[in-house]
C-alpha cells in the first residue's frame, strides 16, 4: 500500500466506528544530532521513527490514537482507537466542535535545499564542532560546547474531507557556546543565539553561520564578562539585540495570539492569555512600530510549511498592525468557536501527538532605523543581546529575561560591558514603549517550544531586528 | 463500546533487544554494543471548560542501539521495529560508528547486575482505558461544583528490556497514574494534583474538592509589596525547588564542570533537609546505560553525600554510576525521582488529611500555624534558571498566594514574580519547618516523580507583582 492508501484506510475505519469526521497523518522523519565538547566529540545520534495518527471527531468529542505499525490491518486499528476514545469523550462532553469550512486541498510541497545536511559526511559535521570547540577552549573557556541538529521530515495527510497532501520539509541549524567558571558564579557566550540558528533550510545554513569564525570571539567575551561591574538595577532605556527580541516576541506576543490560549483550552498547563476576543481589531497591543505577521511562506523560515497539519494551505496575515491587535493562530476547530474565518496554524510534533495551535512564523516587520542610529540617539541607557533565561507567566504578560551580555550606551556610544543583565515589565505596556526599530531583520528559529500534554517540542520562526524600549526595569537579581 | 485495550506482541521487549544484538555483533565484531527496546503505551484525556477537549493515546516500541568501535561511539534509534527496519538501524550504526569523531570518553560498557526489586505492576494501571480516565474527570469536574475546571488524566505503561555485548540483561515494567486540574473563579485558580503507581489511588471526586476549596479562597486577591517574606511552600511548589536541585545542582556533569553548587561532604543545606532519590516502580529500571536504578541519598541531614553520575559523567570523575543516564548527553545525570524526607513526629506521617480552605492538607496547615508574618504559595511556575552556580531562579506564584498572620491565613494574594536562590532558601538555619506528609507529584515527564512535603522557609525574594 502506498503512504495515501494507508492513511485513507485509517481515515475509513474511524468513519466505520462511529466517527463524522477523521484525518490521518502519516510521517517518517530522520533526526541527526552532534555534540562536541572541548574540542571532542560528546555524543552522536541519528534517529529515525515513522508512524500513523488518527484524529477522530464524534459528537462533540476528539479522540486521538497513533502508531508506528503500518500494516493495512494496523491502520484500520489506529483508526477504530481513536474513534473508540472520541466516543469515551462523551463522557463528560465539551461543547459541541465543529471545523471551520475550509478548501479540500491536494498537493504537494518541499522546503527549499541546496546541500542535504544528511548528506554531509559525519565526519566533516564532528570536525566543524571539534575545531570550534577546541578553539573556544584555547582562547579562555572552561566549557566550550557545539551543537547542530537536523531534521528530514515526510509526511502524507488524508482527511474524510478529501485532503491529500504531501510535504518534505528538512530542517537544521547549529551553535557554540562558551561557559566561564568564575567565584561563585558562571558566565556564558554563544553564537549565534542561546541555542543556534535554526532554518527550513539546507547544510548552507551552518556553513554561512561561520561558527570557527566567531569562536575565539565567543570565548573571550565570555572570559571578560567575568571582570564586568554587574548591571544597574533601576528603570533605563533598552536597546535589545534582534536575537534577544526575537524571545520577546515568542513569549510575549506569539503565545499570547494563540487561540487555544485565548478560549481556556491550555488553562491548566500553558495558561490562557491576557487578550479578549472581544478586542480584537481594537486593542492597541503595541506603539504605532510594532507591525507583526504570521507567516508560513516566507522561504527558509523555521516555521515555514506548504500546509499545516489539518491540510489548510499556508498563508501570510497580520497579527499586529499599527500597534493594533488584529489576528491570532488558528485551527479548525478553534476558528470555529471563535467565529473567524481563518485558521492554517496547526502542527503536531511527530505521528504519535495530536495536532495543535502552534507558531508558524511570527515576527516583526522592518522599521525605519539601524542600530548604529538607535544607539547613536540613546543618551543613557543599556544595550542588551543573546538570551540566557526567560520566564513570563500563565497569562503572557509579566515577563523577565536574561541575557548573555550588556552593555552601557551613554551619550549614543556604547560603553563598558556589564554582567548579568536583566529586565522585565508587562507586555503590552513594553511593546507601546518601542521607539526605534532596525530594519535589518533576520528570521531567528526556536527548536524548543513547548506545549501540550503530553509535551509536544514545535518549531518556530521570529523575524526580528534590533530594536529601543524606554522605562524599562533592568538589573533584577536574587 | 468496547475499549481500548493492550495490542498483543509477538515478541515480547527483550526478545527483540537479544534479536538485535545478535545482528549487531555479527555486524560490529569486537565492538561495545548496547540495545534498548522500550514499549510505552501513553493515554492522557484532557479537559477544559468542564469537558474533554483532547484525548490521546499511542503504543509506541522504539528499540535504541549504541555501538562503541574502534573509539568511535554513535547512537540511533527506531520506530521501525519489523525485521527490515531493525535490520537497517543496525546498519546505519555501524557505518556511522566507522566515519564518526574519535571519542575519547566513551566509559565502557556496564557489567552484568541484576535488576531491582519492585513490587508488581498494578494491572489496572497499565490496563487503564479511555472510561477510567473519563470517570476521574467525571468525579472532579463534579466535585468542583460549578466552577469552570481544567486539567488531565494520565496512564502510562512502560515494558523495557536492555542488553550489551559484556552479557547485561535486564529487563522492567512499570505503570503510573497521575491527574492534575485546576478550578476556576472569577480570575483565580485553584490546583490540586497526585501521581500514584496504583489508578485505585487517584480519586478524581478528592482531588476536584480540594481545587475548588482553593478556588474559593483565592477569590479577590490583593497585592503585597515585593520584598523579602517567610513562606510555606505546598507540596506542588515543593516539587518545583526538587526538580531544579536534581538538575542543576546534584547533577553529576554539573559538578564536574564547576557549574554546581554541590560539593560532595559539605554541609550546605540546613539539617534538616535530606534529600533521596528512590521510587521503585516509577519508570525505567535501569538507565539508558543500563545500569540498574538504586535508591541514592544526595543530602543526609544538611551535608551533600552524592551527586547522580551516569557511565560517562562517572568515569570523568573516577566514581561509579549512580544509574542516572537519562539519554541526553549534554544535560548529563540527573535524579529524576527526588524527594525531600518529611519531618517525623508530627502526628501526620501517615495519611494527608484534607482541610478545608487554601490549605490542602494538616501537614501544611502546621507550617503555617507557626507563621507570624509570611505568604503561603501553592506552585512555583515557569521557573528559569539566571545562574546555575547559586541556582539563582526567577519564577511566578501560580494557582493561589495568601497573607499568613499570626498562624492563620487572612488573605488572598496577587501572583508575585520571585528571584531567588534556590541554594540559599535551603542553606543552613533558613529551613523553619517540613511537613510530615510526602505527597507524589505528577510532573510532564511521565517518568519523573517529585515527593515533597510542605515547606516553612525563613526568606524568599518576591521581585514584582504579577501585574506590574
Amino acid at each position: 500500500m502506498s503512504e495515501f492508501e494507508t492513511a485513507e484506510a485509517a481515515v475509513q475505519a474511524a468513519l466505520d466506528a462511529g466517527a463524522s469526521y477523521a484525518d490521518a497523518r502519516m510521517m517518517h522523519r530522520r533526526y541527526e544530532s552532534m555534540t562536541a565538547r572541548n574540542g571532542e566529540i560528546e555524543d552522536l545520534s541519528q534517529d529515525e521513527d515513522l508512524g500513523i495518527g488518527v484524529r477522530a471527531l464524534v459528537g462533540s468529542g476528539w479522540g486521538f490514537y497513533a502508531a508506528p505499525d503500518l500494516s493495512d490491518a494496523a491502520a484500520r486499528n489506529v483508526g477504530e482507537q481513536a474513534a473508540q476514545i472520541a466516543h469515551a469523550s462523551a463522557r463528560v462532553a465539551a461543547r459541541q466542535t465543529e471545523l471551520m469550512p475550509g478548501e479540500v486541498a491536494s498537493g504537494s510541497w518541499s522546503s527549499d535545499c541546496q546541500s542535504d545536511p544528511l548528506g554531509i559526511s559525519l565526519a566533516d559535521k564532528g570536525n566543524l564542532l571539534a575545531g570550534a570547540t577546541g578553539t573556544m577552549r584555547e582562547h579562555g573557556a572552561d566549557i566550550a560546547e557545539g551543537l547542530y541538529q537536523i531534521w528530514d521530515t515526510r509526511k502524507w495527510f488524508v482527511s474524510s474531507e478529501g485532503h491529500r497532501i504531501d510535504q518534505h520539509i528538512r530542517e537544521c541549524g547549529a551553535g557554540i557556546s562558551s561557559t566561564v567558571i568564575g567565584d561563585g558564579e558562571t558566565q556564558r557566550r554563544s553564537y549565534p543565539a542561546a541555542r543556534g540558528q535554526y532554518g527550513t533550510r539546507g547544510w548552507e545554513l551552518v556553513d554561512e553561520l561561520d561558527l570557527p569564525g566567531n569562536a575565539a570571539r565567543v570565548a573571550e567575551e565570555a572570559r571578560a564578562l567575568l571582570a564586568a561591574p554587574q548591571c544597574p538595577a533601576g528603570e533605563t532605556t533598552l536597546i535589545l539585540g534582534a536575537e534577544q527580541l526575537a524571545l520577546q516576541i515568542h513569549e510575549s506576543v506569539g503565545h499570547a495570539i494563540e487561540l487555544d490560549r485565548i478560549l481556556g483550552w491550555e488553562a491548566a498547563f500553558a495558561g490562557t492569555s491576557w487578550l479578549d476576543l472581544a478586542q480584537l481589531g481594537s486593542l492597541q497591543f503595541g506603539s504605532e512600530l510594532m507591525n507583526i505577521t504570521i507567516d508560513p511562506t516566507i522561504p527558509g523560515a523555521l516555521g515555514s510549511f506548504g500546509f499545516d497539519d489539518e491540510g489548510t494551505m499556508a498563508a501570510r496575515r497580520d497579527a499586529v498592525r499599527d500597534g493594533r491587535w488584529v489576528g491570532v493562530l488558528a485551527g479548525r476547530d478553534s476558528a470555529s468557536v471563535a467565529g473567524l474565518e481563518y485558521a492554517g496554524s496547526v502542527r503536531a510534533d511527530g505521528w504519535s501527538r495530536l495536532p495543535m495551535v502552534r507558531m508558524t512564523n511570527v515576527g516583526l516587520e522592518p522599521g525605519p532605523h539601524t542600530l548604529d542610529e538607535i544607539i547613536a540617539a540613546t543618551d543613557d541607557g543599556i544595550f542588551m543581546e543573546t538570551n540566557r533565561s526567560w520566564s513570563i507567566d500563565d497569562r503572557r504578560l509579566n515577563f523577565q529575561f536574561g541575557c548573555e551580555v550588556g552593555y552601557e550606551v551613554k551619550h549614543g556610544k556604547l560603553g563598558q560591558l556589564l554582567r548579568n543583565p536583566t529586565y522585565t515589565g508587562i507586555g503590552p505596556q513594553f511593546w507601546r514603549s518601542m521607539d526605534m526599530l532596525s530594519s535589518d531583520i533576520v528570521a531567528w528559529g526556536t527548536p524548543n517550544c513547548g506545549k501540550g500534554q503530553p509535551g509536544q517540542i514545535g518549531h518556530t520562526g521570529h523575524p526580528s531586528a534590533p530594536a529601543r524600549f524606554t522605562d524599562v526595569r533592568v538589573g533584577v537579581r536574587a | 463500546m468496547s475499549e481500548s485495550k493492550r495490542t498483543p506482541r509477538d515478541r515480547d521487549e527483550l526478545a527483540i533487544a537479544e534479536q538485535v544484538l545478535e545482528v549487531a555483533s555479527a555486524a560490529a565484531s569486537g565492538a561495545d554494543i548496547e540495545v534498548a527496546a522500550d514499549r510505552t503505551r501513553l493515554a492522557l484525556s484532557r479537559f477544559a471548560n468542564s469537558g474533554i477537549h483532547q484525548n490521546v493515546a499511542d503504543d509506541t516500541l522504539t528499540v535504541r542501539v549504541r555501538l562503541h568501535a574502534a573509539g568511535r561511539t554513535a547512537s540511533g534509534s527506531s520506530t521501525l521495529t519489523n525485521t527490515d527496519g531493525l535490520r537497517a538501524l543496525v546498519e546505519r550504526s555501524v557505518q556511522a560508528v566507522g566515519v564518526a569523531p574519535v571519542d575519547p570518553g566513551w566509559p565502557g560498557l556496564a557489567p552484568v547486575s541484576p535488576a531491582p526489586d519492585v513490587a508488581p505492576v498494578d494491572v489496572a494501571a497499565g490496563d487503564a482505558t479511555p472510561g477510567d480516565r473519563a470517570e476521574r474527570i467525571r468525579a472532579f469536574v463534579d466535585a468542583a461544583g460549578g466552577l469552570e475546571t481544567a486539567g488531565y488524566c494520565r496512564t502510562s505503561h512502560w515494558t523495557g528490556a536492555f542488553v550489551n555485548s559484556a552479557g547485561q540483561s535486564i529487563r522492567g515494567e512499570s505503570a503510573e497514574v497521575g491527574m492534575d486540574g485546576i478550578a476556576r473563579l472569577a480570575g483565580t485558580d485553584g490546583v490540586a494534583r497526585k501521581a500514584s503507581s496504583r489508578l485505585a489511588d487517584i480519586d478524581g471526586g478528592v482531588l476536584g474538592a480540594r481545587a475548588a476549596a482553593k478556588a474559593h479562597a483565592a477569590a479577590d486577591p490583593v497585592e503585597l509589596p515585593p520584598g523579602r517574606y517567610e513562606v510555606v511552600l505546598e507540596p506542588t511548589a515543593v516539587s518545583d525547588v526538587l526538580q531544579n536541585l536534581a538538575v542543576y545542582g546534584f547533577n553529576g556533569k554539573m559538578v564536574a564542570d564547576g557549574r554546581s553548587f554541590a560539593e560532595v561532604g559539605a554541609d550546605q543545606l540546613d539539617p534538616s533537609v535530606t534529600l533521596v532519590d528512590d521510587a521503585p516502580g516509577v519508570g525505567s529500571s535501569h538507565d539508558l546505560d543500563g545500569t540498574p536504578r538504586q535508591r541514592l541519598v544526595l543530602v543526609d541531614r544538611g551535608t551533600t553525600v552524592a551527586v547522580a553520575y551516569d557511565r560517562r559523567t562517572a568515569a570523568e570523575a573516577g566514581a561509579e554510576s549512580t544509574g542516572h543516564a537519562t539519554g541526553m548527553t549534554s544535560w548529563g545525570a540527573f535524579a529524576a525521582h527526588l524527594g525531600l524526607k518529611p519531618a517525623a513526629g508530627t502526628g501526620h506521617e501517615d495519611f494527608a488529611a484534607e482541610v478545608d480552605g487554601p490549605v490542602a492538607e494538616a501537614a501544611t496547615a502546621a507550617l503555617v500555624a507557626n507563621v507570624e508574618r509570611g505568604v503561603l504559595v501553592t506552585d512555583l511556575w515557569y521557573t528559569r534558571v539566571l545562574d546555575t552556580k547559586s541556582l539563582a531562579i526567577t519564577g511566578l506564584t501560580r494557582n493561589g498566594v495568601w497573607l499568613i498572620e499570626d498562624g492563620e491565613v487572612t488573605q488572598p494574594l496577587s501572583n508575585f514574580r520571585f528571584t531567588q536562590s534556590y541554594r540559599d532558601a535551603l542553606a543552613p538555619g533558613a529551613v523553619l519547618g517540613i511537613g510530615g506528609v510526602a505527597e507524589p507529584q505528577p510532573d510532564s515527564w511521565v517518568s519523573a516523580r517529585w515527593t515533597a512535603p510542605a515547606l516553612h522557609l525563613a526568606s524568599w525574594n518576591f521581585t514584582g507583582g504579577a501585574s506590574g
